[in-house]
């Protein structure tokens, strides 16, 4: 019961937080509420026992990745967003129904079809703390084990995307 | 105990704002933003399943899709910079030209 309290609760402020990303005209506020989404999908993983991802999405999404974009938005001193061109009104007054339609195409098969609702996560076992398999001892031998070249290669991806990096936002002729 | 269909439905709605946002924004950093918002929602369904079937191999690939974002993030918002050098603006209906 108090997990689906908790589940409630920050599944709204995600809601909440992704539909204020939409609403908001200054790319600041949409970064910030992009922030309590994070926060609260950090919250959401530890409801389903993952500790060390909870600890990860809170220090490399909601710290390191959005540090720098509100770094960027401030650097770039980037305002209101203005509208040049408008979408067609076709497109508006099709495009409308038919999310709403198929929003609800896919909630009725997720929730009727498989038989999902009836697998139920996310328990007092692991809020107990009896039941929680993704702490960072298990997630770092299956890591450095099974997963080791993967790991290795996105060190490879991380030096090329600081080159890249280093080379896109250097002034011309430096 | 929470349904692993409302976890589902959760990360959809997720990822449809990502969408929407995607689609509706002018501004290349809320675009951006948008798309952080997409990988959100299907990291969330990664961690879902891998609560149901018991497996840490979802947490995994989580972890990676958070170091590919974290490139992406640092790769584009340069991206973002030299654009901005250039044309003085982030409104992406100005930036319709390959040239520089």
């Amino acid at each position: 019961m108090l997990a689906q309290i908790l589940f409630f609760i920050f599944a709204a402020m995600c809601v909440g937080g992704a539909i204020n990303l939409l609403v908001q005209k200054h790319p600041i506020n949409s970064a910030l509420s992009l922030i309590v989404v994070m926060g609260s999908l950090a919250l959401i993983y530890l409801l389903l026992g993952a500790e060390f991802l909870a600890a990860v999405q809170v220090i490399v999404y909601a710290g390191a990745v959005m540090v720098l974009f509100v770094f960027v938005i401030m650097l770039l001193n980037a305002g209101e967003e203005e509208r040049l061109s408008h979408g067609s009104r076709v497109a508006i007054l099709l495009g409308v129904p038919a999310l709403i339609i198929g929003l609800g195409i896919a909630a009725w098969f997720i929730t009727h079809i498989t038989g999902l609702d009836r697998v139920a996560i996310g328990g007092p076992e692991i809020m107990n703390g009896t039941d929680v398999f993704g702490n960072p001892q298990a997630v770092g031998k299956l890591l450095f084990s099974t997963y080791l070249l993967p790991f290795e290669v996105t060190s490879v991806l991380l030096l090329i995307a600081i080159m890249g990096a280093v080379v896109l936002a250097r002034r011309e002729g430096d | 105990m929470v349904p692993l269909s409302y976890y589902l439905v959760l990360s959809a709605v997720l990822f449809a704002c990502g969408v929407a946002g995607f689609l509706i924004k002018r501004n290349i950093i809320t675009i951006f933003l948008s798309i952080e918002l997409m990988l959100n929602g299907v990291n969330l369904t990664f961690v879902a399943f891998a609560a149901q079937l018991k497996s840490l191999d979802g947490h995994i690939f989580v972890f990676f899709v958070m170091v590919v974002a974290a490139a992406e993030a640092a790769v584009g918002l340069a991206i973002i910079i030299a654009v901005f050098r250039t044309r003085e603006t982030l409104n992406v209906d100005r930036v319709n030209l390959l040239k520089l």
